[in-house]
């Protein structure tokens, strides 16, 4: 499963909001991180507004801030906001279900898309958020047993 | 598996303050009528022959490889949960099972399931494993959601299964 450029840039951008509550962030500082144009983050965030998830601030500097759940909104709610993959299927016509080939492999890829879709259903912002300081404790550990 | 998640702030977080200290133990013949309640609430069938089986082989701390363990408010039992260390099942190091786990409905969002797994895994390093797995349904978003929450990710293995009129 492949998310589209815009699905992932909000799924970046809520965790860095989230990560940062107090904090505001403006889309130039998010789309210069992960090499995205501002025009297209800018969209991204005015969506992620419109859901509720992202509020903007005013005064010096502006930018935005998170205004959602962490414990409650999961990367599925995050991703329905931009493509609908709940209904994806492996009968897409991405394979040729006339043909038994077509069909068989069409099933593999329903189930693969199935475990994808219930990842993102059972992990939340803050689950996500406590996945990210573990790696960063780790590679920090890493990195003193190197030294 | 029924660790679940109401909407906004819980009752049991509300009235945390006045709320007797939470106690996780091993369960006892005399908790099964509470367990086999939050059982049924959650499932909506109540299985006493099946419960009182399971107390019989997991039941009142019996073995260091077996722990089925309650989490306790006073004289309420708020959830239970239990698991087993198994040896070298389909080549797997031995490693502790979560197979069971549920809150009361109205004790969610406190922390109970989460004090109960940490006793469970105390449990199982305390059994010499230093691994935890469990298994749920796919579309159990809650309770996955629970686990995921505590750090669990997707294990090495994965489930099968097929129809046997199909042989």
């Amino acid at each position: 499963m492949k998310l589209q450029k815009g699905t992932s840039l909000a799924l970046y951008s809520v965790l860095e909001f989230a990560a940062n509550p107090g904090r505001q962030l403006s889309a130039a500082e998010i789309a210069e991180k992960y090499g995205a144009s501002t025009h297209h983050l800018a969209k991204v965030l005015r969506e992620l507004g419109r859901a509720g998830l992202v509020e903007s601030a005013r005064g010096v500097g502006g930018g935005y801030r998170f205004s959602g759940n962490a414990r409650r909104l999961t990367l599925m709610d995050v991703i329905d906001l931009f493509e609908d993959i709940s209904t994806r299927t492996g009968e897409s016509d991405e394979f040729d279900a006339s043909s038994e080939v077509g069909r068989a492999i069409a099933a593999v890829m329903e189930e693969v898309d199935e475990i994808a879709k219930a990842t993102f259903r059972s992990i939340t912002v803050d689950t996500m958020l406590k996945l990210i300081e573990r790696q960063r404790r780790s590679a920090n550990e890493a990195q003193a047993a190197i030294k | 598996m029924g660790q679940g998640r109401g909407s906004g702030v819980s009752k049991a977080q509300a009235q945390n303050a006045e709320a007797p200290e939470l106690r996780i133990r091993p369960a006892e013949a005399a908790d099964l009528g509470q367990v086999i309640a939050i059982d049924a609430g959650v499932t909506g069938i109540e299985k006493t022959d099946y419960w009182y089986e399971l107390f019989h082989r997991y039941g009142g701390g019996r073995t260091r490889q077996r722990l089925f363990l309650v989490a306790e408010s006073g004289d309420v039992i708020q959830g239970f949960i239990i698991g087993e260390i198994r040896d070298w099942e389909f080549g797997s190091a031995p490693c502790g099972w979560v197979f069971g786990l549920s809150v009361r409905a109205d004790a969610r969002l406190a922390g109970v399931g989460t004090r109960m797994l940490e006793a469970i895994c105390d449990g199982f390093r305390h059994g010499g494993v230093n691994k935890v797995r469990t298994l749920l349904a796919r579309d159990n978003s809650l309770v996955l959601s629970f686990f995921r929450s505590q750090g669990m990710m997707a294990a090495q293995f994965i489930p099968l299964e097929m129809d046997l009129d199909r042989l």
